[in-house]
């Protein structure tokens, strides 16, 4: 013990102060995450707050689909069928990402041989690799061309059209998060489910799936989270239009795509502009609940 | 002496029945995407080629190549990359070597997992409203870079603290017991063994990077701008550029009349940068995992 710490003592005197001075650096660094949230949160609600407290209607917000930002006569901000696109086009979304993502989840973790296992598991990487202005991109030509050849719609950017390439977008990660989660039910399950001579998909269908119902809800959850907040992709695919859809070929317009396509064109701190931050408030709010409830469900399963 | 029995039997074609629907799922999120590539590729094959990298968009981007956006998101990501490396870093060192099991440690855990949940297009708000109004960059290829940096630091501080756990305890504990300090271990022992997974960290966020548009749309990246051919040095730290992302955006909704293959070139372009750097990433795993002696 005296060794060490003379050891200490002989080194220069410059390398103790760096070795303090790095130590203090590596623990701002360390919280620089929690500042990044706060600063986040703090900057775009220092952006929009002003109008949040004066002139800004809640209920026209909530309630009222008449979004009419540049009207000469009568300014109306009303996000209701913003609120209403991003809803259709995320729940089309997980309608089809949720059973395919945990499908390939028990597919890749449970039924597939340790090659093609891993080949599969580099292919969904890749997937999720893909840039959200090329899925836009694809949206915009190849699912446009499609959907107008199949179902004779006028124009193939729609909530069809949205939905689909977000639910392409978040598979991925119900895929990865899922198999995590199938991952961590323990062996010993299922060794004693197939000592009782049980097939494989009555071991996932009473086995795993039971026991790995929260890891399974919060990939779910996280691919909402996704689906949510993407913007590229919604704002080039779902053809632009502020209108609440009563069916899957009419075209919508998302919360993230109004900010994307608005703010360029929003004089700043005009009440436009801060309406637009308030809708940040609003989306970061949502994924802010939706990553902590992924994040709460993942924890209890671990603790387990 | 062993038969079939019905119930066999039916167990049997449960099972085939449960195989071929799993497999047919996952086949369905695979096949399209090899699919959608192929296309691509086959749309934007005329256009390939040396000159079309090289040379600025021209005649109100209806003709010429993508230099200027290709070098503009070349700035970007090298640029996000210097800022966002060394603090990802440290923070994964200081989670994984330093943070004890307390609060403190769990809020910072949470706000990782959260930062990496916010919007792209929050980011964007946070870039305009901190970086271009607040710390009056202006809209600049810093303030974008730095928009950027954020985004993607949870990327690096996820893979590094994976990285940095795979490293034994034993390994610190030998160094402890020999008299290094916290530091020395983490500086001599910890990092030079995780090295290859920092580095994987490290190329996932220069694709994240590469590929996003919200975040700059506000902050740094503009429609247009053409810069000296040839000269990689064309853009200023606080000159506003073109990006590729944002350059396919505005070439397939903005201008219209664009010849068809212009941006089917461009997002190609984007999309092999972005695979190739991941399958590169992908790559540098499988040899870190095959290599690994403990």
């Amino acid at each position: 013990m005296e060794k060490a710490s003379r050891s200490i003592q002989n080194r220069p005197r410059w390398e103790v102060a760096a070795e303090t001075a790095i130590e203090w650096l590596i623990r701002l660094c360390g919280i620089s995450a929690i500042l990044f949230v706060f600063g986040i949160f703090f900057f775009v609600f220092r952006e929009g707050g002003g109008f949040l407290f004066h002139g800004f209607k809640v209920r026209e917000f909530f309630l009222s689909p008449e979004w009419y930002p540049n009207s000469q006569t009568h300014v109306r901000y009303g996000a209701l069928a913003l609120i209403a696109g991003t809803a259709s086009v995320t729940v089309l979304a997980m309608l089809v990402a949720v059973p395919f993502g945990i499908g390939a989840a028990i597919f890749v973790s449970e039924f597939c041989g340790p090659r093609l296992k891993e080949t599969l598991k580099i292919t969904i990487e890749l997937l999720a690799a893909i840039p959200s202005v090329v899925w836009g991109f694809i949206g915009l030509t190849v699912m446009n061309s499609l959907i107008i050849n199949l179902f004779g719609a006028p124009i193939g950017l729609n909530v069809l059209n949205g939905g689909l390439i977000l639910a392409l977008m978040s598979v991925p990660i119900i895929v990865s998060i899922g198999e995590d989660a199938l991952k961590a039910v323990p062996d010993s399950y299922r060794e004693a489910a197939l000592a009782l001579g049980v097939t494989r998909w009555q071991l996932v269908y009473r086995v795993l799936l039971p026991a790995a119902k929260n890891g399974l809800l919060a990939a779910a959850l996280l691919g909402v989270g996704r689906a949510v907040g993407e913007t590229m992709a919604v704002l080039m695919a779902t053809g632009h239009a502020v209108n609440i859809p009563t069916s899957l070929l009419d075209s919508v317009r998302t919360l993230t795509a109004t900010i994307a396509a608005e703010l360029g064109e929003a004089p700043v701190h005009s009440d436009h502009y801060q309406v637009l931050f308030i809708i940040g408030v609003l989306l970061f709010s949502i994924t802010f609940v939706v990553n902590l409830a992924a994040d709460l469900i993942v924890r209890g399963v671990r603790s387990k | 002496m062993f038969q079939a029995t019905s119930l066999t039997r039916r167990k049997q074609l449960g099972e085939f029945i449960a195989r071929t629907l799993f497999l047919l799922m996952t086949l369905l999120m695979v096949v399209p995407l090899l699919l959608i590539v192929g296309y691509l590729v086959y749309q934007a094959w005329p256009i390939l080629s040396l000159d079309f990298l090289l040379s600025n968009p021209k005649h109100g981007m209806r003709a010429g190549g993508i230099w200027s956006p290709l070098l503009g998101t070349v700035y970007l990501v090298v640029i996000s990359l210097a800022i966002a490396t060394p603090i990802g870093v440290l923070a994964a060192v200081f989670l994984n070597e330093y943070a004890r099991d307390n609060w403190l440690t769990r809020v910072v855990n949470l706000a990782v997992v959260n930062l990496a949940g916010v919007p792209s297009i929050v980011h964007a708000l946070f870039g305009l409203g901190a970086f271009v109004l607040f710390a009056r960059l202006g809209k600049s290829i810093l303030a974008a870079s730095l928009t950027l940096a954020i985004m993607t630091l949870p990327v690096i501080i996820a893979s590094t603290k994976e990285a940095l756990a795979a490293v034994p305890k034993a390994f610190r504990e030998a160094c402890w017991n020999v008299g290094a300090t916290r530091w020395q271990t983490i500086r001599h022992i910890v990092l030079p063994n995780s090295i290859s997974g920092i580095l994987t960290g490290v190329i996932l966020q220069v694709s994240r990077a590469a590929g996003e548009t919200a975040p700059i749309m506000f902050t740094g990246a503009v429609f247009f701008k053409a810069i000296r051919e040839g000269n990689v040095f064309a853009y200023g730290l606080f000159d506003q550029c073109m990006a590729l992302s944002m350059h396919l955006f505005t070439i397939s909704t903005q201008v219209p009349d664009v010849p068809k293959a212009l941006p089917y070139g461009t997002a190609v372009v984007l999309l092999s940068t972005v695979l190739a750097v991941n399958a590169l990433s992908i790559i540098v795993r499988v040899r870190l995992r095959a290599r690994r002696k403990w």
